[in-house]
């Protein structure tokens, strides 16, 4: 038997791409966009999504003339890890009234990041009862701003309620090496929870 | 990718390019990737204008849903209607999206993805 052109378990076929992603969520202007651009081997895409019958009686197009559709918009970014292997970072529209978007863009996540500018803290609550309700493992990273108010972590995490399970890091949106460990501890975190729903207690080495 | 030479424009009611159609054939997710042979592509050609356009942003480099609808500049839900149907008609090759059950496999994804950031 020849055993030069064997090919184990279907190696003919073309390979299957699989892919990932991780949601990045948090109030208008909070950085998102920034965030994945720092680390996104493309600028940061933008795709369009017409709102139908989800905006009916939220968006009443009757009032605007010639309107018919509402259009809501999300950015991403896209890391090639290996030939096979693709992970996508889905920044979620701004404006909260667009659930019916969130929902399929966590749909299959790996987990989330919700970024929090100390200005405006308290946008996001929004995020972080959507991400507990859907039970996405998420951290929460707070974005420095130069001009904002510096508070410790622990005094944001009272603010903000978040449970001491969940991760809470101080983060810069535009570099890199920041963004790239924000991301680490959202999959070190997703990791983790994934172990202890099947009845492991070890942490993640 | 050739640039928008697309004469019906903004004009164009968003689903008269799916007919009027707005369920795809299968729900594909966001970020599951297709990819295009140059045969395939080459096929495509005859499939219509927006479906060869699909068909070009694929060749070459395998793109998930979400960048093809944004290389078109096409809605989302139009695109994966046109995506769904090029699938079944084999112009589009669908890989798999995470699997999103099976502890084993998702810890395996997880490591993965992981070592992947790490290395960056």
């Amino acid at each position: 038997m020849d055993f030069a052109n064997y090919d184990p378990a279907g190696a003919n076929r073309s390979r299957e791409i699989i892919s990932a992603k991780i949601v990045i969520a948090g109030g208008f202007g909070v950085g998102k966009t920034t965030l994945v651009g720092a680390i996104s081997e493309i600028q940061p895409l933008t795709t369009e999504a017409l709102m139908t019958a989800a905006g009916v009686g939220i968006d009443d197009p009757s009032k605007v003339p010639g309107k018919e559709t509402t259009t809501v918009a999300m950015d991403f970014g896209r890391i090639t890890m290996a030939e096979d292997l693709i992970l996508y970072l889905f920044g979620t529209p701004g404006q909260t009234r667009f659930w019916f978007m969130w929902d399929e863009i966590i749909r299959g996540a790996v987990g989330a990041a919700v970024l929090v500018d100390t200005r405006r803290i308290t946008d996001a609550f929004a995020p972080l009862d959507y991400f507990e309700n859907r039970n996405l493992p998420y951290v929460v990273a707070l974005n420095r701003f130069d001009d904002a108010p510096q508070y410790e972590l622990e005094e944001v995490r009272e603010a903000l309620a978040i449970s001491p399970d969940v991760p809470l890091v101080m983060c810069d949106a535009r570099r890199r090496e920041s963004v790239k460990q924000v991301l680490v501890t959202v999959v070190e975190h997703a990791m983790l929870r994934l172990q202890a729903e099947h009845g492991f207690a070890a942490p993640v080495g | 990718m050739e640039p928008r030479r697309d004469p019906r424009g903004a004009l164009v009611r968003p689903y008269a390019v799916t007919r009027g159609r707005t369920e795809p054939l299968q729900n594909i997710a966001l970020e599951a990737v297709l990819s295009c042979t140059p045969t395939q592509s080459a096929e495509a050609r005859f499939a219509g204008h927006d479906k060869y356009r699909i068909a070009s942003v694929c060749e070459g480099r395998a793109q998930s849903l979400a960048e093809i609808a944004a290389y078109t500049r096409m809605p989302l839900g139009v695109t994966r209607v046109l995506v769904a149907d090029m699938v079944a008609e084999g112009l589009l090759t669908l890989h798999t999206a995470a699997p999103a059950t099976g502890f084993a496999a998702r810890m395996n994804l997880l490591g993965r993805v992981l070592s992947g950031l790490r290395e960056l």
